[in-house]
């Protein structure tokens, strides 16, 4: 998917802007849903969560790009997890020294960050490939689409399951929280509704694509 | 193809020591900071806090939080130095994994005056009401933890019953949907208070007044 990303196009730019909606990993690619569905139950988590991830993928990606002629093609995968499984132990560390409550939060998904398939996937098919430029910007974008997608789903889940955005009260009055909403069958709805309301956009825009080509 | 593996190894192995060394002091700030803050919170009317370990003669040391997972009590002071009360830290098997609660022991009224959860992994929206549950955290505004006669035990089991069936001041009224964790509450204080309290009202002179 990114080996035929520049031939027209100015790189730099694209890299970045695919991974914000046309490739966005979690609507598009269906990856990384461990996270996805675990750690989007307050959009307070799931933009940590998502921010967690990104800084690990521009990290590692960065570095994998830099060293990608270094790396003997045997056990360049090993090579890929430990840079991770790294970067994943520092931001663990940078977390819990910015904020306890945001590492208790975020529990042991931190450390699940290092077999998040996002990670592994956009160092083999893009930053094992490509210059250090446009690694890092694949991960910036990527990781900001993923951050997104956690969004989408962690506020619609907190609003429902809980009644609040942000931990602010969302509606006036009482209101009764669908508490399922907050357990791991809401991550499945949520994820279902916004997975259609994305196929059905994208059918939309492939039909008026083909009409017009069309005449 | 070893030598790129080792290499690689070795600078992320000095990656994450060096974060390590960075982060530490941070970390631990915060940490001893956090536990100031929660003991402020469970013993309202407190300006001052201090560490102290049961030593194995039955008294009581003053300390430092240097040595991490030795289990410490907190004498809480008013602002003329006087002792109130003490934060003391409880832990049972909730739903998901051990719940950990700081909780707050008035001298006066002999009873439990504040609980904060420190660390529990209960499930959002049923099992973490033990944290934002106002109803619940209402059981702890005088939660009775007198010593029998003699001071060997507790003069009644703190216990969880049902929602709605709290009848005595000892009992802690449960939330109907997180039982488990309630309870885990319940038992993890019964079982903090009859361990602790019996040598802290028996050696209260070691606490006495802030120097």
């Amino acid at each position: 998917m990114a080996s035929d990303s520049n031939a027209n196009v100015p790189p730099s730019t694209d890299e970045f802007v695919k991974g914000l909606w046309r490739e966005n990993p979690v609507f598009v690619q269906v990856l990384g849903m461990c996270p996805t569905l675990a750690v989007s139950n307050t959009a307070r988590n799931a933009l940590a969560m998502g921010l967690a991830t990104m800084v690990v993928l521009v990290m590692s990606n960065a570095v994998i790009s830099a060293i990608r002629n270094l790396i003997p093609k045997q056990v360049r995968i090993a090579s890929f997890i430990l840079v991770i499984a790294s970067f994943v132990t520092v931001v663990e560390y940078l977390i819990q020294a910015i904020s306890l409550e945001l590492h208790k939060a975020l529990g042991a998904f931190i450390s699940l960050i290092v077999v998040n398939c996002i990670i592994l996937g956009r160092a083999e098919a893009f930053a094992s490939k490509n210059r250090l430029l446009p690694s890092v910007l694949d991960g910036l974008g990527m990781g900001l689409g993923f951050t997104f997608a956690l969004f989408c789903l962690g506020a619609v889940r907190e609003v429902v399951g809980s009644g609040t955005l942000f931990g602010v009260a969302a509606f006036p009055g009482a209101y009764q929280e669908w508490v399922i909403m907050i357990l791991p069958a809401g991550g499945f709805f949520t994820l279902a509704g916004w997975l259609l309301l994305f196929n059905h956009l994208e059918a939309r825009r492939a039909a008026r694509a083909t009409t017009g080509a069309t005449p | 193809m070893y030598g790129a593996l080792v290499g690689i190894g070795a600078i992320c192995g000095l990656l994450i020591v060096s974060a390590f060394v960075l982060t530490e002091p941070t970390i631990e700030r915060k940490k001893a900071e956090a536990l100031e803050r929660a003991i402020f919170e469970v013993l309202p009317g407190t300006a001052s806090s201090a560490h102290f370990r049961l030593r194995t003669d039955g008294r009581f040391e003053r300390t430092d939080l240097s040595q991490p997972g030795e289990p410490l009590v907190h004498p809480a002071y008013d602002v003329s130095g006087e002792l109130i009360g003490l934060a003391l830290e409880a832990q049972a098997m909730g739903y998901a994994d051990t719940i950990r609660i700081l909780y707050g022991y008035s001298i006066e009224s002999e009873a439990i005056v504040g609980v904060k959860v420190l660390e529990s992994k209960e499930t959002p929206g049923l099992g973490d009401r033990i944290e934002t549950d106002a109803a619940f955290r209402e059981n702890f505004r005088a939660l009775d933890a007198r010593l029998a006669e003699g001071g060997k035990a507790l003069a009644h089991p703190i216990r969880t019953v049902k929602h709605g069936e709290k009848a005595s001041s000892w009992e802690i009224d449960g939330i109907t949907g997180a039982t488990i964790s309630s309870q885990a509450v319940g038992r993890a204080l019964d079982a903090s208070a009859a361990s602790w309290l019996p040598d802290v009202r028996r050696r209260l002179a070691d606490f006495r007044r802030m120097e």
